[in-house]
């Protein structure tokens, strides 16, 4: 299959057709330069980035079947611009061991929207005590690179220090939930004046910086390679800069939730807006937007976390902690990063495919625009507008923290492998 | 008023409306029928997730007075200890016509849900939530206060009161530094740091640490009840040292303005934070508390039931 | 009674809709009081009554008369219905206002309920609910400034100042030096 798009902005920037043929982008040519294609899609203004990689998903498969599937989440993955997740390891079982994460891959193979490369588990279980089979899983034909126990943190030092030794066997990342357990036991939202007043319990910002502080100390003492997922604070941002600025091989992610919406919102007590890490105050915003746009920040990762109706349709702390984020990511980030001028789309390109894909050491994704490379690409419409209505999400769940709110931009193509997944906003 | 479901809702000119509708309504606690014909056909439902034996009693006996039909769920031997959800239960006592719920759960911001979350139209009130706000207890609280110190009318500016002990987990504090500071009172709160809540200095309060340095002066001393196990959790070393350094004994006591007065919202623990001298002594007015509760309630339901009708009827009218 | 009232005439409202003035007001709370005295054999055994608002100045008045005739102090009261009105869902919930009963009580006595406008007869209805659990008078009386009639319960008053016919729309105001500053009624609309 041949596919020819006229007029796309590649990385927002001059006009080209773009010739996709065999799972390749076959040439590059000036507008009306190309020939037609089995699929021509008339791409003026629309604007041509490498597809989209999220480090940090949620797909609940298997185990949690009612609140997303592989098949589901694959598809609200496609629709929001991805051609690549990373499936977190805290199903049940647990995705910790090779045939847990051969079987997620094996489904994501099926479902054919996206990649989908399964995270393995750090310890047994989550359950901190003992290192999974790290080595097996990063052998099977899932070839984990990426093991995070997220949902919870890996606390004990010792344990932490192993696993960033062990991975480096195989060139693997320990990407920590940064959470000490003892200052957040019963936490609600974050610690501060708010909490204070709503009478929740905090979850207070030193309980992510302390466990940060620790492990890019950790990382540097065993020359390994930690990542940070959703972080979160003002502090955190710091801690990661200052080990950058040492050498340390750190990365780091945020949310798109983190970027845009502060913890005011927990006056609802309304648990859809009840998430872990918490929302925070609007300095943390603005320091994550920083550091985001300074680079500081690697990359915007979902944390995708579906919850059915139920469990969000309680009070405040009864309610799961989690959002969903896959269909709405893009958006967030071009309201916040782009339409604010902090980030171009080579930029939007960089935090969003290119270097996610560089973490998870994934080869066909995060690539160049250039003749030759896999066709993982994505056309966004930048100027249009939309408003969130759960019932038409793809995602199995419905709890988006953006129901009514008016989005800026949408995806208008999604390719896998020069296969299209997405056409004019639905699947194809 | 629509609902009750914090202090903070209250302006000054509500909340004296509220202590003044209760003086009134005291009186009918003297008369020989102790009833009242005014929410006659209304229907107050009591819905406590949370053992809480005072505030129920206290609640059903104003809506009784009022002649309320009354329907009491309480947690234990109902189906919400048998994991059915706020919501549905919520549903349920809506099926049943309810035009008031009163609502005491262990989450705090439980009635808040309960009022805005589109599953049910009744009028909500507060009875506590989690470690929130308690406001019919703090109305009561003034009641008593003003009582005492402004007989019986007006508001308390001018007066200092000084709340000590579990700030950190206590809704009943919270309620009162909102609606003391309303009234014009200036409001101390005193604990060890570790109860202090985060933020506690954004507060309409002073803050102090020093219990001997806050009371000089003060027209009320409010005692917060302190739970043994907040020790196992480390908020303070031990419990003979929290009393020696935040309890109120006799000494303390006598630091008040002359016609200075000691609260408790309940139940005590004697010995620990108060000791029982101090209780049962002649500033106390523990027990006094208890029946402006009712005259408190049976206010809050007439003024919230009356306004909800009048926003009834100016929806009807539009 | 009301058939008497009607026969001693009225003039009709001046141009600003007032029906009695200061002086008139004068005159037939004096002639009330008289009313009261004739009809209960004087005044050992009667309670007044006056329901809030404006039954309380017009009742602190008619207590005055009698004391100018008797040279006896009569036992005088409040009467708050609010919380004995039928119409709380029409109307809301309002400022309640001082009840107070005298110190004797209203056992065995000859209570009069006093108030300024008798309409449709609910608030009337309320104030002898309010009444009965307050004690078990003797006999109830109603003494009304002004009665404007559409009555809808079976409820009349002993004692009149005024019938002023009117119709539904219209509204009687009654204003009392106490209250408002003036002593006047007036028909408007």
């Amino acid at each position: 299959m041949s596919v020819l798009l006229k007029g796309a902005l590649l990385y927002g920037e001059e006009a080209v057709d773009v010739v996709i043929a065999e799972g390749r982008i076959a040439g590059l040519e000036p507008p009306g330069g190309a020939s037609d294609g089995d699929l021509v899609v008339d791409a003026r203004s629309l604007v041509l980035l490498p597809g989209l990689v999220d480090l940090h998903t949620h797909l609940r498969e298997p185990g949690r079947e009612d609140a997303e599937t592989i098949q589901t989440g694959s598809a609200a993955a496609a629709l929001g611009g991805f051609t690549a997740v990373h499936a977190m390891a805290n199903t049940q079982p647990v995705a910790d061991t090779a045939g847990v994460v051969e079987q997620v891959w094996r489904r994501g193979v099926d479902a054919g929207l996206c990649d989908v490369f399964p995270v393995g588990a750090v310890t047994v279980g989550l359950r901190g005590e003992q290192l999974a089979e790290l080595g097996a899983m990063a052998e099977s034909a899932a070839r984990v690179r990426v093991f995070s126990d997220d949902g919870v943190c890996v606390n004990d030092a010792v344990l932490m220090r192993r696993a960033l030794e062990y991975v480096k066997a195989f060139d693997g990342v320990i990407a920590q939930h940064a959470q000490e357990p003892r200052l957040t036991e019963g936490a609600q939202m974050n610690e501060g004046a708010l909490s204070g007043v709503l009478g929740l319990r905090g979850w207070p910002s030193v309980a992510e910086e302390a466990i940060i502080a620790r492990d890019v100390l950790l990382a540097d003492h065993v020359d390994s390679r930690v990542h940070i997922c959703h972080l979160s604070t003002r502090g955190s941002v710091e801690i990661v800069r200052w080990a950058k600025e040492r050498g340390i091989n750190v990365t780091a992610e945020v949310t798109p939730h983190h970027l845009v919406l502060t913890e005011e919102i927990a006056r609802t007590y309304d648990p859809r807006y009840k998430v872990n890490p918490p929302l925070r105050t609007a300095a943390d915003v603005e320091a994550v937007r920083r550091g985001l746009a300074d680079g500081t920040i690697d990359a915007v990762a979902t944390d995708h976390a579906p919850h059915p109706h139920e469990d969000k349709d309680c009070e405040w702390a009864a309610g799961a902690f989690g959002m969903l984020g896959l269909e709405t990511a893009l958006s967030v980030v071009i309201e916040t990063m782009v339409d604010t001028g902090r980030l171009d789309w080579r930029g939007v390109a960089d935090r969003m495919s290119v270097r996610p894909a560089r973490i998870g050491r994934l080869d066909g994704h995060g690539r160049p625009l250039e003749v030759g490379e896999p066709a993982n690409l994505v056309l966004v419409d930048p100027s249009a507008r939309w408003t969130v209505d759960p019932a038409r999400l793809a995602s199995r769940s419905r709890n988006t923290p953006f129901v009514a709110r008016e989005m800026h931009g949408r995806v208008v193509a999604t390719f896998l492998a020069g296969r299209p997944t997405v056409l004019e906003g639905r699947l194809t | 008023m629509r609902h009750l479901l914090s202090a903070a809702d209250l302006t000054r000119d509500e909340a004296l409306l509220i202590l003044d509708t209760a003086g009134e309504l005291g009186k009918v606690t003297d008369r020989a029928v102790k009833k009242l014909p005014t929410l006659r056909g209304r229907t107050v439902v009591n819905l406590f997730f949370e053992d809480s034996t005072r505030t129920r009693i206290s609640f059903e006996a104003a809506a009784k007075r009022l002649s309320a039909d009354l329907i009491t769920f309480s947690a234990k031997g109902s189906s919400v200890s048998k994991g059915e959800s706020l919501k549905d239960t919520a549903l349920t006592l809506e099926a049943m016509g309810a035009d008031a719920v009163v609502v005491r759960h262990e989450a705090s911001g439980a009635p808040h849900r309960l009022a805005h979350s589109g599953w049910i139209d009744c009028a909500v009130i507060n009875a506590g939530d989690g470690t929130h706000e308690h406001p019919t207890q703090a109305l009561l609280d003034a009641f008593t206060l003003r009582h005492h110190l402004s007989g019986g009318e007006g508001a308390l500016d001018g007066r200092r009161v000084v709340i000590v002990g579990d700030v950190l987990h206590s809704r009943v504090a919270r309620s009162n530094v909102l609606l003391l500071h309303a009234l014009g009172a200036s409001v101390t709160l005193v604990a060890p740091p570790t109860l202090m809540p985060v933020g506690v200095q954004t507060w309409p309060c002073e803050v102090s640490y020093d219990l001997d340095d806050a009371l000089p002066g003060a027209s009320a001393v409010m005692m917060l009840r302190v739970q043994r196990e907040r020790m196992n959790a480390a908020y303070f070393p031990s419990t003979h040292e929290y009393s020696r350094r935040y309890g109120l004994d006799t000494r303390r006591a006598s630091l008040l303005a002359d016609d200075g007065i000691v609260l408790h919202p309940g139940p005590m623990n004697r010995g620990m934070e108060i000791t029982a001298d101090v209780a049962d002594g002649q500033r106390s007015v523990i027990v006094e508390q208890v029946t402006n509760g009712v005259n408190v309630r049976m206010a809050v339901l007439y003024l919230i039931l009356g306004a909800r009708a009048e926003a009834d009827l100016t929806e009807a009218s539009q | 009674m009301a058939d008497a009232e009607a026969r001693r005439g009225s003039t009709g409202p001046d141009a600003s809709g007032r029906v009695l003035d200061a002086d008139d007001i004068a005159r037939v709370t004096r002639r009330i009081a008289h009313e009261i005295l004739e009809r209960s054999h004087g005044p050992s055994n009667v309670v007044l009554m006056g329901i809030q608002t404006r039954g309380v100045p017009l009742a602190q008045r008619i207590a005055g008369s009698i004391q100018d005739i008797e040279g006896v102090e009569v036992p005088l009261g409040s009467l708050d219905i609010t919380m004995y009105r039928d119409d709380l869902r029409l109307r809301g919930a309002r400022p309640l206002e001082v009840t107070d009963v005298p110190a004797l009580g209203v056992d065995d006595r000859i209570v009069v309920l006093i108030d300024d406008v008798l309409f449709s007869g609910r608030t009337i209805r309320a104030a002898l609910d309010a009444l009965s659990d307050i004690g078990r008078p003797r006999a109830v009386q109603l003494a009304v400034l002004v009665d404007r009639g559409h009555r809808e319960l079976p409820i009349r008053a002993d004692y009149v100042g005024k019938n002023i016919p009117t119709s539904r729309e219209q509204a009687v105001r009654v204003r009392l030096t106490e209250v408002d500053g003036v002593d006047e009624v007036a028909v408007e609309g």
